[in-house]
């Protein structure tokens, strides 16, 4: 690596850390109900939404209501994101006259986007009308990154009250994680990103002449789309000229903006935030890559002030941020390093001053290696899922990276609320088996961790794991799902462990290369995505529940301090070796065998 | 504290012997499945050797020798784990046949009334029932658990409690509880019988310590689950590895997809095995642990909260101090010689017998050299203590010698035409503040000084108190003293804080607080006085020598009755959670070497590149796969000591000891197997068996 490339990374977490605290503190302070400048604002429009709604803010929910408003919620943003895509068609905003979207399609989208996933397996500007963007993946982009916020802040509550039946209203916390959370900052940011380029408009798609006519050899096909051989046995090739392009465009920053900073991930172009209208600068780009970990980092520190203990926030964080750089320098460092292949046949892969060096392939020349491995790394951590870079293209080992963080688990800064829900599920069995190796029964935040607690906790932990490798073995011995598959030997297989662990994590992100728009992977992937959010949701929630019901154990010194390096150590250890215990076979199968045979 | 309970050596023949044959009988299936861990090993087990009859006689997947050393060891480790549980058991069991023989039916005497001269009629013990009354006379055996309701014996308790000095036992008061199996020395008692056959004390202490009715506690409870979690996690794991060789075959166009025994060997060896086999085998040895220190567990549950102790009760008197104040020190009145009053001191003490009264004679004499005298021959006459005159003393010859409460002596030296000298005064109330007793003494009218009377705190006390500090364990103090004394007695013994002029209720209400605030409260006792108070307490050790009444409350009974016990309960609570959660994390951390013994040799035919994983150079693919089972299982029994024992404890703070356990254990647990897995495919290589 470059010392620009590392003066980049240190640049980027720096700014990250030094915003995640002030932002974590006013998150507190929105969720304990407290005001602040933007209650003058939007109390009165909550207020009227409460009424207008019949919501009772008062009202506290127990776990299981809890629950339950959190699944019919989800339920009913499905089917109203489905219908939408089903009858766009019919529907305005649409000036391109768009078709409505096949049922397979819209279920795996709809399914998708109300886990917080944005898993895509359409290019948007091809398939969504202007409507379906705004008025459905728009608004999931915001409620389902509100609903992993709520849960969050139920889990949060379980620690923090004792002796209590409830933990907080559901649909309060919906509110205020999207009035005074979510769309101020939206906003902020969608502000910014239009100062960089970015487009925000409703008009319709330009068809422009080129200013240098092109023509290129296109692959022939016949009439059920098979390519056509030539008499030799190879495929046939027709030539094409093309004088001109047709320029997407749409409302784009102010989905942009919500779909980077509510870990969506869901791109408004095809190529998400690689396309120039979605990220034309080096600005644009560094602000849309410190708004995948803004909110994600900053709930850490929310949730030390809410339970009074700053330091068990900054403890969680630290742990987050520790793998994050260490996979983002090892990424980047592969990536430098070149293409094994290339560097087999002697191609000097070094960066000077009139070269980038390193792996090129799939990566903007704007953004160079650091900046896509950053963004790779950072987007897989948390659940994001954008890209800037066809992480397919990457080096084998280094495309590894983004794969490792999203299987274990989408905790390493995760979703919004989500990543932290899934840490504080591991902190509980990191608790566990490092309290037991104190000699006291485990206690976390001053609340025993017990049978129940243990129950669930490995529960969660496990349903994951189960979707990505019952997923992919599921799909590698089906007909259905080998078809998929673009490259040969264990590349393929990494594409598909690769979609089964994006999509189970709620991550969304794609090693580009597997076709995901067959009903085959429609149906697998929006089941992965589906179990993946709600049945870990429903474990954490019960946690909640017990948590909140247990009295609080003051701490002494028998008590193990779990704000302490060395506690974080225990975590990033446990996170590590349950993540690597599950998935190494797998991964030696895909990109480790990848990285072996071209190495050599 | 003399123990009847000889430190049985971790491994005795007899023990071991039973418990061979008892790890062929656990491999019932019926028993496994309690433990899904060892479950998923002997399905993994009987799977394998199907397979080597398939390879014997059909077509195989592998060679037939490879899959039977396979199978072998992974019966073996079945094997051990059982084996670990046997001999943990076994010596429960040792213990539970020596206590049995005690409990052999014997012919009571049933008496018709609660009267020594009532009706006698002879019946078998096993019909007595609860209510009964029976006579029990010296050289009999008591039949049955009960409380004395007449007489007075010497009973001699050693078939329980290993102490073979005789114990008096009478009615009413705190020494009215008689145990079954115990045998009468002198006189007689009369015995209401309390328990039903198969209730009493002994049933229960053999229950217990045979682990009959052991049940899994919360923690242990709470393990299993992640166990299990991480079995089925490690199931879907390799179960998943069969259709991804499959299609990795395919997809590279070579080799042949992994094979079920390596299958089958890597889940062996990835399950937490370790720690699953020892599981049963440390709560049972925790049990043994407090049986070794006397202590009975009347629940498992109790030895675990143990542990998790963070306030400790402890009574003043007998614990925290010897038994009775002693006379420290002579404090004249102006005029008077120290050793003038030492030797009044000394004669008005002579003929008390109360251990102050012995105290001050022995200060006179350590402190002024003044022997004892033959009060016998001086023509003493005693003047005892009574309820009116609050103070005792000698007259002989014209002397008239008073020793008493400074409020009695003023009384009685007006009374004699005296008065009460204004700096006996203030040495009386500067004693008083500083938490000990003034005792004045008087001869005649005048008064000659004050003798100090202090709580003398045990030796070592203080620094006990100190470890529990670091323990994390509060320690509070309970007296029926005034908050003056009980404040002295408290700083000087080093307790945390204490609750003066106790009574029952305000001792329930302390415990409540406590409970209140989410602590875990510890007491012993042994009043009738103490039983609610017991009941209360989360672990409650009662004492051997207690009321039934307070031995029915408590959670543990201390069969030494020794206070101070509690602290060693707590450690052997904290030894069994440590033990439990370093092998845990020995277990996880051995899993990381066995991935690169196994998995290079299950891929090497698909992807031969994978061959670079094989870091520690194993011989073969069947070696490496073999060598990280037998690793696996030898590790087992390598590790049965430590589960026995116990992880070792010491009252460092938790930060301290997860760093020193978290190296121990965990990086220890990943460096270990290399070098075991290693050191054994090398053996293999040598002795070609593979």
């Amino acid at each position: 690596m470059t010392g620009n490339g590392v003066l980049q990374i240190v640049v980027y977490f720096g700014i990250l850390l030094l915003l995640a605290r002030p932002l974590g503190i006013y998150m507190a302070r929105v969720y304990e109900g407290d005001p602040s400048v933007l209650t003058r604002l939007f109390g009165p429009v909550e207020r009227f939404f409460y009424k207008f709604c019949g919501i009772n803010p008062d009202e506290e929910m127990g776990w299981k209501r809890y629950t339950a408003a959190v699944l019919v919620f989800g339920a009913a943003g499905f089917l109203v994101l489905y219908l939408l895509q089903r009858f766009q068609g019919a529907l305005p905003f649409n000036p391109q006259k768009l078709p409505s979207v096949a049922p397979g399609l819209a279920f795996n989208t709809a399914v998708s986007f109300v886990t917080n996933t944005n898993w895509q397996n359409y290019g948007g500007e091809t398939t969504m009308s202007y409507l379906t963007q705004m008025a459905g993946l728009g608004v999931q982009n915001f409620v389902s990154a509100a609903t992993g916020m709520a849960v969050l802040v139920a889990l949060v509550r379980g620690f923090k009250r004792h002796s209590a039946q409830t933990i907080g209203n559901f649909w309060v916390d919906l509110t205020r994680s999207t009035f005074y959370i979510l769309l101020p900052l939206s906003v902020v940011w969608s502000l910014l990103l239009v100062s960089q380029g970015v487009v925000q408009t409703l008009s319709e798609y330009k068809t422009v002449s080129l200013t240098q006519a092109i023509s290129y050899e296109k692959p022939k096909l016949d009439d059920r789309g098979n390519p056509v051989k030539d008499a030799r046995g190879n495929p046939a090739t027709e030539r094409v000229h093309v004088k001109e392009q047709v320029i997407p465009f749409g409302p784009a920053a102010s989905q942009i903006a919500i779909k980077q900073l509510g870990t969506n991930g869901g791109g408004f172009f095809n190529v998400n935030s690689a396309h120039p209208f979605e990220n034309p600068t080096a600005l644009s780009n560094f602000l849309e890559v410190l708004a995948i970990l803004l909110i994600p980092a900053a709930l850490c520190l929310a949730f030390g002030k809410m339970i009074g203990d700053l330091r068990q926030g900054w403890a969680l964080l630290a742990a987050m941020s520790l793998v994050l750089v260490s996979f983002t320098c090892w990424c980047a460092w592969n990536e430098q390093g070149g293409n094994p292949r290339f560097g087999a046949l002697g191609i000097d892969q070094t960066a000077s001053e009139s070269n980038p060096g390193g792996n090129m392939e799939g990566k903007e020349a704007r953004f160079g290696i650091v900046n896509s491995a950053l963004w790779a790394t950072a987007t897989t951590a948390a659940s994001n899922g954008s890209v800037n870079a066809m992480h397919d293209s990457f080096t084998p080992v280094g495309g590894m990276v983004p794969l490792c963080l999203m299987q274990l688990g989408e905790v390493i800064f995760g979703g919004v609320g989500s990543g932290l829900y899934g840490m504080l599920v591991f902190a509980i069995i990191t608790v566990f088996i490092a309290g037991l190796m104190v000699g006291r029964t485990p206690e976390y935040l001053g609340k025993k961790i017990e049978m129940f607690e243990m129950k669930m906790a490995s529960l969660a932990i496990l349903i994951v794991n189960a979707l990505v490798t019952i997923g992919t073995a599921f799909a590698v011995s089906t007909k259905a799902g080998v078809a998929g598959i673009a490259n040969p030997g264990p590349h393929g297989f990494s594409e598909v462990l690769y979609a089964f662990s994006s999509a189970a994590n709620n991550n969304g992100s794609a090693f580009a290369g597997l076709t995901g728009n067959a009903v085959f992977y429609h149906i697998a992937l929006g089941i992965a995505m589906f179990i993946g959010r709600f049945w870990v949701i429903i474990p954490v929630l019960a946690i909640a529940g017990s948590l909140a019901k247990k009295k609080h154990v003051p701490a002494g010194l028998g008590t193990l301090p779990t704000h302490t390096p060395l506690f974080v150590a225990f975590l990033i250890g446990v996170v590590l070796i349950v993540g690597a215990l599950t998935f190494v076979p797998s991964l030696a199968l895909g990109p480790i065998a990848e990285q072996f045979m071209a190495a050599r | 504290m003399s123990s009847k309970t000889k430190k049985r050596s971790l491994f005795e023949p007899a023990i071991v012997k039973r418990a061979l044959w008892d790890s062929i009988k656990k491999l019932n299936p019926l028993h496994q499945i309690k433990n899904p861990v060892m479950f998923v090993v002997e399905m993994g087990s009987i799977l394998t050797t199907l397979l080597f009859f398939h390879a014997l006689f059909g077509r195989g997947e592998a060679s037939p020798g490879f899959i039977l050393h396979v199978s072998l060891w992974l019966w073996i480790t079945v094997l051990f784990a059982n084996f670990a549980e046997s001999v943990a058991e076994g010596r429960g069991k040792a213990q539970a046949d020596t206590l049995r023989r005690t409990r052999r039916d014997i012919t009571a005497k049933r008496l018709s009334r609660p009267d020594p001269h009532a009706d006698v009629s002879e019946v078998i013990s096993s019909q007595l029932r609860k209510g009964d009354f029976v006579l029990v006379e010296a050289g009999d055996i008591i039949p049955m658990d009960g409380e004395v309701v007449a007489g007075v014996a010497s009973v001699n308790e050693s078939a329980v409690t290993g102490e073979s000095a005789p114990v008096i036992r009478e009615s009413g008061g705190d020494r009215s509880a008689v145990t079954g199996g115990t045998t009468v020395l002198s006189d007689w008692l009369v015995v209401r019988i309390t328990s039903n056959p198969g209730e009493t004390f002994l049933d229960r202490m053999i229950a217990m310590v045979e682990g009959a009715k052991r049940q899994k506690t919360p923690n242990e409870l709470a393990l299993d689950i992640l166990l299990a979690g991480m079995t089925i996690i490690f199931l879907l794991v390799t179960v998943t590895l069969l259709p991804f060789s499959l299609f990795s075959v395919r997809a590279a166009g070579q080799g042949s997809p992994v094979t079920i025994t390596v299958l089958v060997a890597l889940l062996v060896c990835l399950i937490p095995t370790t720690i699953g086999g020892l599981l049963s085998a440390i709560g049972i040895a925790g049990m043994d642990r407090m049986i070794q220190a006397n202590v009975i567990a009347m629940s498992g549950r109790a030895v675990e909260a143990a542990g998790d102790v963070d306030v400790l009760l402890l009574d003043k008197t007998g614990t925290i101090t010897l038994g009775n104040r002693q006379a420290t020190e002579f404090i004249p009145t102006a005029g008077v010689d120290v050793r003038a009053l030492a030797d009044a001191a000394q004669l008005s003490s002579l003929a008390d017998e109360t251990p102050e009264g012995r105290s001050i004679v022995v200060l006179a004499k350590e402190r002024y050299g003044l022997r004892e005298r033959d009060i016998q021959g001086m023509g003493v006459v005693f003047v005892p203590f009574t309820a009116q005159t609050r103070m005792s003393g000698v007259n002989f010859d014209s002397r008239q010698i008073r020793k008493g409460a400074a409020d009695a002596l003023d009384t009685y030296v007006r009374t004699q035409g005296g008065t009460f000298p204004p700096d006996v005064r203030e040495i009386v109330d500067d004693i008083a503040k500083r938490g000990a007793t003034p005792l004045v003494v008087a001869e005649g009218q005048k008064v000659l000084g004050v003798i100090r009377l202090n709580d003398i705190v045990k030796g070592g006390i203080k620094e006990r108190f100190a470890e529990m500090r670091q323990m994390g364990i509060k320690t509070i103090m309970i007296t029926g003293d005034n908050p003056l004394t009980a404040a002295a007695v408290a700083a000087e013994a080093g307790v945390d804080d204490f609750l003066a002029e106790a009574t029952p209720e305000t001792k329930l209400k302390l415990i409540r607080e406590h409970q209140a605030g989410g602590r875990l409260v510890a007491m012993t006792g042994d009043g009738t006085n103490d039983a609610p108070a017991l009941a209360q307490a989360d672990v409650a050790v009662a004492m051997n020598t207690g009321t039934q009444a307070a031995k029915e409350a408590g959670n543990l009974v201390d069969l030494d009755s020794n206070p101070t016990k509690l602290i060693e309960i707590v450690e052997i609570g904290k030894q069994l959670l440590m033990t439990r959660g370093t092998l845990t994390t020995f277990s996880i951390a051995n899993d990381v070497a066995k991935y690169f013994a196994i998995l290079p040799a299950a891929f090497i035919p698909i992807y031969p590149a994978l061959g670079k994983l094989n870091i520690m150079g194993l011989a073969t693919p069947q070696s490496a796969v073999l060598s990280a089972v037998i690793f696996n299982a030898l590790i087992i029994i390598f590790l049965v000591p430590l589960a026995l024992r116990g992880v070792k404890y010491r009252p460092l703070g938790a930060q301290v000891i997860l760093r020193n356990n978290a190296l121990i254990y965990g990086i220890g647990g990943l460096i270990v197997p290399f070098i075991g897995i290693k050191l054994i495919d090398m053996i293999l290589t040598a002795l070609h068996v593979v």
